[in-house]
């Protein structure tokens, strides 16, 4: 050390010194820098093995009826080019697709993939040609709406098709508007952006991320409603019951009736 | 007694059925030869007495039916009697809980309520049903059962009666002067005429006549077109997606809902080249549909011209608009011409165009109009 001490006073130190730093900061800039792009290849290599991943889940799953290159087929199956992550993911966590039979509708069943498949999937469709992307958490959380608007906006589009509670109805030629009492606000989300099937398109600028939150808010907030139960005919209430039990005591009536002016002659004839 | 023709005004030629005259009723006649009259509520005097004999001027008489005084079987009878009296003490149990229920429960709240209409019904229904019950076990195991033949008679009044009646009618019409003066006769007549008459003016209340309010809606040239239930106006580039759908209304009477029960309106966006209807095949003749829809934008009355309904169920692949009730079904891209079900009318189109400042507005009322057929209409 005595000869920087030595040496510090002299005049080529300050340069030397100056030098050093220079040094000492283009090395570490090239070190973080070089660790930026070191991390950011490790995603960019992630993302597009997902898609590599999803495109052999396509390959394998999907291709028999939307085709190798997702161009759809006339009369059995859509083009799925630019239909976007979110109807894709739609169909895939509501376990529509992939379909077991060509059908008028598909029902609802437990999804196929696991949540990361479905990922891979959503982003190989994605990747295929934009469209709608997956909703965000926050996007969907019912707790972020205002579901008396979201029910004035479910009556006036919704309930229609969907009843008024979300307990599904009757369309033509078979198919059906499914019940929403186990659709996720993701789900919900989704397949207003997208319109699945029959369902038509409520679009970002027609009804707004906002109040798509409020319809979530009342169709996942109706749920805890007080239901009556009993086949309730979609909440309408126990009619059902209430026609079994009217017929019910209809018989009992006529039963008495016969009983009261049934001979019995027994005793006295 | 004789009964062979009227004595006075006071015996006016009552049929003998009607006096208990003749041999009739001969249980009930006192010093008969069947048994003394009975008072109700007593034993019958002997073990056995004759029912309806005789009655000795129509017919062959049925023969005398014995009627047993007592049940063969005591034990039995013991055994009856006791469940009968047993229904009725349940019953005025159930009565007097009836009351308590009444005077207890109250109806503060609603859970009160329904647990005092549950507690009132059902004690009022046990009693009223084992009276009921008690009152039958009574007849069918303590009251006799013999079959009784209770004889009728022809309703025409006897020849005598109809003569009687018309005498008196006719001295009536006499010593009230109807007759002989026309001034009384006729002033009473017409003060009768306007009282017939009142009826026909009190229809007047029935309300004011429809006018042509079945034929127009609010919608005329230059209102928008509001997104029901967030009240927002709309433009083509926002409502661009193909496949939409949404509920709109006039501008200014959302919250109208007598105007709204006829204005309501759902509009469509369909892929370019899927409109087909054109002004020659437009399922309501005579119509120029030109410049009717923007950007492949069509609206139509969302009331379902069968009878009323909210036709909105939407199948965006086929293209139908289907209405609920009963099921008619309209081609969207063919002017709503009706496909299927009771509906004989396309669904009315509202003419749409853009404002200056690019929403969506009306360019005219109706087509035709809207909701179910009425008589003038067809």
């Amino acid at each position: 050390m005595s000869w920087i001490t030595a040496k510090r006073r002299h005049p080529a130190a300050s340069y030397a010194l100056v030098g050093l730093a220079l040094v000492i900061i283009g090395l570490g800039y090239a070190v973080l820098t070089s660790s930026g792009s070191a991390s950011a290849s490790p995603q960019a290599a992630a993302n597009a093995a997902q898609i590599a991943e999803g495109h052999t889940l396509f390959e394998q799953t999907c291709s028999s009826c939307h085709g190798v290159f997702a161009q759809g087929e006339t009369g059995v199956a859509p083009s799925l080019i630019g239909v976007g992550a979110a109807a894709a993911d739609f169909q895939l966590t509501t376990g529509r697709m992939p379909a077991t039979a060509l059908s008028a509708e598909n029902e609802r069943k437990p999804p196929k993939f696991d949540p990361a498949q479905i990922a891979a999937i959503d982003a190989f469709i994605e990747s295929l040609g934009g469209g709608p992307p997956v909703p965000t958490a926050a996007q969907v959380n019912p707790a972020a709406g205002n579901y008396g608007l979201g029910q004035q906006l479910f009556e006036a589009n919704c309930a229609a098709c969907h009843n008024f509670v979300g307990a599904g109805g009757a369309l033509t030629d078979g198919k059906f508007a499914p019940s929403l009492t186990q659709s996720t606000p993701r789900q919900i989300y989704e397949a207003m952006l997208t319109g699945p099937e029959a369902m038509p398109v409520f679009n970002d600028m027609v009804v707004t991320p906002q109040e798509k939150r409020d319809i979530i808010a009342f169709v996942t907030e109706v749920r805890s409603q007080p239901n009556p139960g009993g086949l309730s005919l979609g909440r309408i209430g126990p009619v059902t019951e209430g026609l079994v039990a009217f017929l019910g005591l209809l018989l009992f009536l006529v039963l008495a009736a016969l009983w009261i002016t049934a001979k019995h002659g027994k005793a006295h004839e | 007694m004789s009964n062979t023709n009227p004595q006075g005004p006071g015996d006016a030629g009552w049929p003998e059925y009607l006096t208990g005259g003749g041999s009739s009723h001969g249980a009930d006649q006192p010093g008969g030869p069947a048994a003394p009259r009975r008072v109700i509520g007593t034993p019958p005097p002997s073990a056995a007495r004759t029912m309806l004999p005789d009655r000795g001027h129509d017919g062959p008489a049925p023969p005398p039916r014995e009627l047993p005084a007592d049940p063969d079987d005591p034990r039995r009878a013991k055994k009856a009697e006791l469940l009968v009296a047993a229904c009725f003490i349940l019953a005025m149990l159930a009565g007097f809980g009836f009351l308590v229920a009444y005077g207890t429960i109250g109806v503060g709240t609603i859970v009160k309520v329904q647990h005092s209409n549950w507690a009132l019904g059902g004690t009022l229904g046990l009693a009223l049903l084992l009276l009921g019950v008690g009152a039958t076990l009574w007849v069918r195991h303590l009251m006799p059962t013999v079959e009784l033949t209770e004889n009728r008679h022809p309703m025409k009044s006897e020849p005598k009666d109809i003569e009687a009646f018309k005498e008196t009618f006719e001295e009536g019409a006499e010593t009230s002067q109807f007759v002989k003066r026309p001034l009384v006769r006729r002033s009473l007549i017409a003060a009768t005429i306007p009282l017939a008459v009142a009826p026909l003016f009190l229809l007047r209340d029935l309300g004011p006549l429809p006018g042509d309010s079945l034929d127009t809606t609010v919608w005329r040239k230059g209102l928008r077109l509001l997104i029901y239930g967030t009240g927002r106006p709309i433009t083509p580039a926002e409502f661009s997606s193909p496949g939409s759908l949404v509920s709109v209304g006039p501008e200014g009477y959302l919250d109208d809902d007598d105007a709204m029960a006829k204005a309501a309106v759902i509009i469509i966006k369909f892929r370019p080249g899927q409109i087909s209807f054109t002004a020659a095949n437009y399922p309501v003749p005579g119509k120029t549909v030109e410049n009717w829809t923007v950007d492949n934008i069509v609206a139509y009355s969302k009331v379902c011209t069968h009878l009323g309904c909210p036709a909105a169920l939407y199948d965006q692949v086929t293209h139908h608009i289907l209405c609920p009730c009963h099921q008619s079904t309209f081609d969207a891209t063919e002017g709503a011409r009706v496909t299927f079900g009771p509906a004989t009318r396309p669904l009315p189109q509202l003419p749409i165009g853009v404002d200056s400042q690019g929403y969506l507005i009306a360019t005219g009322p109706f087509n035709q109009p809207v909701g179910p057929s009425f008589w003038e209409r067809g």
